[in-house]
């Protein structure tokens, strides 16, 4: 079993498995945003807490969610040995350097988006993950059956308007992250190819950098005119 | 023209090195920038001074010794030329320009703006070839080739070795070098007999030079002097990759 561990500890390897998480995870956000449209329905928030009952109690769902957890610190963790690594590379930096010249912005910062993505997502979890598992939520009735009333918590985070802009400028690093790293994901697995690139290129660009990150900041912004009857 | 240059001085590979100022006067616009540093040199050793020591063979874009990170940037402003094909019509009367040597763990300085890169002569000799029996040439039309396939190993032949690559990237990495020198023999089928052995033998030399992951950002194909394509590291990932899953090197 040598050539495995050599193959996932070679340059090539390391950047293998962030493509592999780093896709698996943008495939989740299709999953994660198409449930949480639910948020828009307008009925008090039961179509909603009815799928985030079937999310937590659905043993297919639990497992593909310990899948989940387990490639965001793969990820966060691949990104920093990484992150060292080629820091190492150049021990002595450039006392003028014009990259902006050559490359585009987010594709030299994935270190600092996905950082700021990590912050995001722990504090993301607190809020709901954490609360729904391990918190005090109040219960909801529908036809008889008990519901945890996780529409209330959203209700009340969402209701914060520091929590909605935050929201909002985190989605605005996932669009950047994405409008590099899903294109760079396919190309470090070596899917390059003239009938395919162009379209990895747009559905990066245009599902993941701006559709997705869209969708999800509407979110906050629409459970927060909601909560304070502006609409 | 008149010129400033902020020049990378260093002793040795040992020594710390520093920007020294240095002002040119009577540069012409015709000059090649290697010239432009000809000149230089001349007044320094006239002063008794120590010149500018620098990387320079062919100076017409095709040997890859000349190197030189000018103004931000491998090989100076212009794409797809390398500092010898660089003249200094290309910048302005008064222009302060920063010239620094190559930076990357595996291309140490030697002197001044001169690095070590027989990190890529290595790497090369790690599978960088193709094994024949020697003897008298066999026939040019023995092994039939379409004339894309052709095209594109050339393209990936061009590389030169320069290390724009590495010297662009955030990364010092060497990805585009390699993946051009894996995949100039990769497509052809004079290479298919030792395709997977040299895939993994590269690479693991490539890692062991001490040059980065790549991040695909692009900056290499940019600053590459022969414009060398994305296309041939993600080639590379696919012969790395099959190679690792396929070939019968069970210790790695």
């Amino acid at each position: 079993m040598a050539w495995v561990t050599q193959t996932l500890s070679s340059s090539l390897g390391r950047k293998v498995i962030m493509s592999l998480t780093g896709l698996f995870l943008c495939s989740f956000l299709i999953v994660h945003m198409a449930g949480n449209l639910q948020l828009f329905k307008g009925d008090g928030g039961r179509a909603f807490n009815e799928y985030t009952y079937f999310m937590t109690h659905n043993p297919l769902i639990m497992t593909v969610s310990y899948l989940l957890y387990t490639s965001i610190l793969v990820h966060a963790l691949m990104a920093f040995i990484l992150t060292r690594h080629n820091q190492a590379s150049r021990p002595v930096k450039y006392a003028y350097s014009k990259p902006e010249a050559n490359s585009p912005w987010s594709s030299r910062n994935m270190g600092i988006l996905g950082t700021i993505l990590l912050l995001f997502i722990i504090i993301h979890m607190r809020t709901f993950w954490y609360e729904m598992h391990f918190g005090a939520v109040p219960m909801a009735e529908y036809d008889g059956k008990q519901y945890k009333d996780l529409y209330a918590v959203v209700k009340v985070a969402f209701g914060e308007l520091w929590y909605v802009t935050l929201y909002v400028i985190c989605m605005v690093a996932i669009g950047f992250h994405l409008a590099h790293g899903f294109q760079s994901g396919f190309q470090t697995i070596g899917v390059r190819h003239k009938k395919y690139t162009p379209v990895i290129e747009f559905v990066g660009k245009v599902f993941f950098a701006v559709l997705i990150p869209a969708a999800f900041a509407a979110m906050p912004i629409y459970v927060y005119l909601q909560v304070h009857h502006i609409i | 023209m008149k010129i400033t240059l902020k020049v990378w001085r260093q002793k040795n590979t040992n020594t710390e090195g520093k920007l020294v100022d240095y002002q040119l006067d009577n540069v012409s616009e015709d000059m090649s920038f290697l010239e432009m540093f000809d000149v230089l040199n001349d007044s320094l050793t006239r002063k008794g001074e120590d010149p500018v020591t620098f990387d320079h063979d062919c100076r017409e874009g095709i040997c890859g010794t000349c190197s030189m990170y000018i103004n931000g940037r491998p090989h100076g402003p212009q794409t797809g030329a390398t500092t010898c094909q660089l003249h200094m019509r290309s910048f302005n009367d008064g222009d302060t320009i920063v010239v620094e040597p190559w930076r990357a763990r595996a291309f140490p300085v030697i002197k001044d703006l001169m690095v070590d890169r027989l990190a890529f002569d290595r790497i090369i000799q790690a599978g960088g070839y193709v094994s024949v029996n020697t003897g008298s040439a066999p026939d040019a039309n023995e092994i039939l080739i379409p004339r894309s396939i052709a095209d594109e190993a050339m393209d990936a032949a061009a590389c030169i070795g320069c290390g724009a690559c590495v010297a662009a990237c955030k990364n010092a990495s060497a990805m585009l070098f390699v993946s051009a020198k894996v995949s100039q023999l990769a497509i052809l089928p004079q290479g298919q007999a030792e395709h997977r052995e040299r895939a993994e033998r590269m690479v693991a030399q490539m890692d062991a030079e001490g040059f980065g992951a790549c991040s695909f950002t692009g900056a290499c194909s940019v600053e590459c002097p022969k414009s060398i394509s994305l296309d041939h590291i993600a080639r590379m990932n696919r012969e790395y990759l099959g190679a690792k899953l396929a070939s019968d090197n069970v210790q790695g």
